[in-house]
């Protein structure tokens, strides 16, 4: 799919402080969402394995405490992803727009 | 209890060809604005965050899951929720890794993404081969659960099953292509969505609407065993192995990648996996309820009777509760729900064949747009013939293992690959084709020596390989040999590329 050399105004865009901490701040909360992520559902699978009196405990009536936690692993999975896209339109989109301007102005 | 299961029921009949008439008026309607490349394979790039998130979620909400999962729930109480769980774990994850840049940087498929700066040609095989024979496990399971379900729901022979979802969605893809099979994807999670919603609340209707008390009256006829952890997780390595064939299958299944090309941008792209996780998220949460209900009213015995494997626990509990008609209607959503995501297949699959293999490969990327549609519709065609061929081979046989195989060879052979071309500089043509192919074919090679494959079904003393999951092992090795085939063979051209890669990645400059 690669086409055409890039112009000189992206280069500078490429090398520019900005870009390097857009490119590095967009990984840093990615990979930390999925470590959250990641700590979530095979924590909620390495529970079940490891202690299975906790998820079976009935936390009122018959519902047993296994029932909350796998919604609570299914919501928490939403939140997860709403925090992302909060962060990204908040953070993200508008640097982007910044650095957009700035290679698309030369 | 009395059941019209397996009988052609006249409001079944008649939900299912609203349904069909429906669907096929759409399909004329996307036909007259499907001309170029860009609307059969992208629907021109106009679909709505909010309509993606709900075709992402139709494509998602197999039958599988629906009636699978209810009935897992039903006969097997709390691991049935484990399971769900699950399936909506990869969704964050795909949004976290891939989402956005997959956006960016491709065109149709996602054999764009990873050729963007490698050599066209072995690429393109190469995805196109990981691509197309996770469709293939994929496509085999829905048809031969397609051909299973309308049995037992209609009472129809199974071939004639087969060849109606063969016949109908090949209308939806020949004609309106992804116009069409995007609205027939938002359509159908629409009608699932809302038929599992009046279940779920005819359920509660008769516990006051309390889970709680749902819950013991399950806890009351079956024990208290019934909402605590059984036999699925026994073995932690396995079930965490199976934990990332879930999340990481979803980023690397090519009629959920090609969905993000529908819309107009990266941003858009976020909002639309934000959408479908809530719809999926909300889907999971609920379908526990609709499993748990039908063991409490209709009693495991029954639903065992009618199908061992309890895939008809959801439209037992439906015909207790809402009589024939709600059981007519449940019936006609779960065959649209096969439509669907049979469509969404071959769409993915006509793809991979005409954009990646003719297009590119063949071609080299020199083919006018007039060829270039005609080529995709044939391919249309020959990925559909040979989904019903499958369908029509594997009559009687158990496929439930073929979703697995589809989900291990897509995170260990697609995924893999994409990823280590949007972040990698290093990553080149010997890399992605060596990662795409072992990443592969280690996933079968595995799944057959597994207790699924060797000892279930070739009826060995003992597996060779002790995991049914193998994405543990195949995952890891997609990305070594990646890695390692990247650092041997260099290749300066890709590397230079990496640049410029980089300012469509993040800033979607000359995104398509």
């Amino acid at each position: 799919m690669y086409d055409s050399p890039v112009p000189e105004s992206h280069r500078s865009v490429l090398d520019s402080v900005e870009f390097r901490r857009l490119v590095a701040g967009r990984w840093r909360v990615s990979l930390a969402l999925t470590a959250l992520l990641f700590i979530l559902y095979y924590g909620y699978i390495i529970l079940i394995a490891t202690n299975r009196q906790l998820v079976s405990r009935p936390v009122s009536g018959a519902t047993t405490a296994g029932i909350l936690i796998a919604a609570g692993v299914i919501g928490g999975a939403w939140v997860l992803t709403a925090a992302y896209v909060v962060w990204a339109n908040r953070h993200y989109d508008p640097a982007v727009a910044e650095l957009r301007a700035r290679a698309e102005k030369h | 209890m009395q059941t019209t299961l397996g009988s052609p029921t006249l409001s079944a009949i008649v939900s299912f060809l609203v349904i069909v008439a429906f669907t096929l008026a759409v399909t004329y309607w996307a036909a007259r604005r499907t001309r170029s490349t860009r609307e059969f394979y992208a629907a021109g790039r106009s679909i709505s965050p909010f309509q993606n998130g709900l075709a992402l979620a139709g494509d998602y909400m197999s039958a599988a899951s629906f009636l699978g999962i209810a009935g897992l729930v039903a006969l097997r109480g709390y691991d049935g929720m484990i399971y769900a769980t699950g399936w909506l774990v990869g969704w964050p994850a795909l949004m976290f890794l891939i989402a956005e840049p997959l956006r960016n940087l491709g065109k149709f498929t996602f054999a764009d993404v990873v050729a963007f700066r490698l050599r066209q040609v072995p690429v393109r095989v190469a995805a196109a081969f990981g691509g197309i024979l996770t469709l293939l496990f994929y496509v085999l399971a829905q048809m031969v659960g397609a051909g299973n379900l309308i049995t037992l729901m209609f009472g129809l022979p199974y071939e004639w099953a087969v060849m109606i979802v063969g016949a109908v969605m090949l209308a939806y893809v020949l004609f309106g292509g992804m116009i069409a099979t995007t609205w027939v994807q938002i359509i159908k999670a629409i009608l699932l969505l809302f038929g599992v919603t009046l279940l779920t609340v005819l359920v509660l209707s008769r516990f006051h609407f309390s889970p709680g008390e749902l819950y013991a009256a399950v806890a009351a006829r079956y024990g208290q065993t019934a909402l605590e952890p059984g036999g699925l997780v026994s073995d932690p390595i396995d079930a965490i192995s199976l934990g990332l064939a879930l999340m990481f299958g979803l980023l690397g299944l090519p009629h959920i990648l090609m969905r993000f090309y529908t819309v107009p941008n990266a941003r858009a792209a976020r909002s639309s996996v934000l959408y479908a996780t809530g719809l999926i998220g909300y889907f999971y949460l609920i379908i526990p309820i609709v499993g748990f209900g039908a063991s409490a009213l209709v009693g495991r015995e029954i639903i065992r009777k009618v199908d061992s494997g309890g895939n008809m626990a959801a439209p037992l509990v439906a015909e207790l509760l809402g009589g024939t008609p709600f059981l007519g209607f449940i019936a006609a959503v779960a065959f649209a729900t096969i439509l669907a995501v049979v469509a969404g297949l071959t769409l993915a699959g006509a793809s991979a064949l005409s954009h990646d293999i003719f297009t590119h490969a063949i071609r080299k990327g020199d083919a006018t747009e007039h060829e270039q549609i005609r080529v995709a519709r044939i391919a249309t065609i020959v990925f559909g013939i040979v989904a019903v061929v499958l369908g029509m081979l594997f009559k009687g046989q158990n496929v439930a293992f073929m979703v697995g195989l589809a989900f291990a060879v897509a995170e260990s052979g697609n995924f893999p690959a994409l990823l280590l071309s949007i972040v990698w500089a290093r990553f080149n043509t010997a890399g992605a084709v060596s990662s795409i192919v072992a990443g592969a074919l280690t996933a079968v090679v595995l799944i057959v020596f597994s207790p699924t494959i060797w000892v279930d079904l070739l009826h060995h003393a003992a597996p060779v390989f002790p995991l049914r999951n193998p994405a543990i092992v195949s995952m890891p090795v997609g990305f070594l040999t990646g890695i390692i085939a990247s650092f041997v063979a260099r290749e300066p051209e890709a590397e230079a590329r990496f640049h410029d890669e980089k300012l469509r990645t993040y800033l979607g400059i000359g995104a398509e």
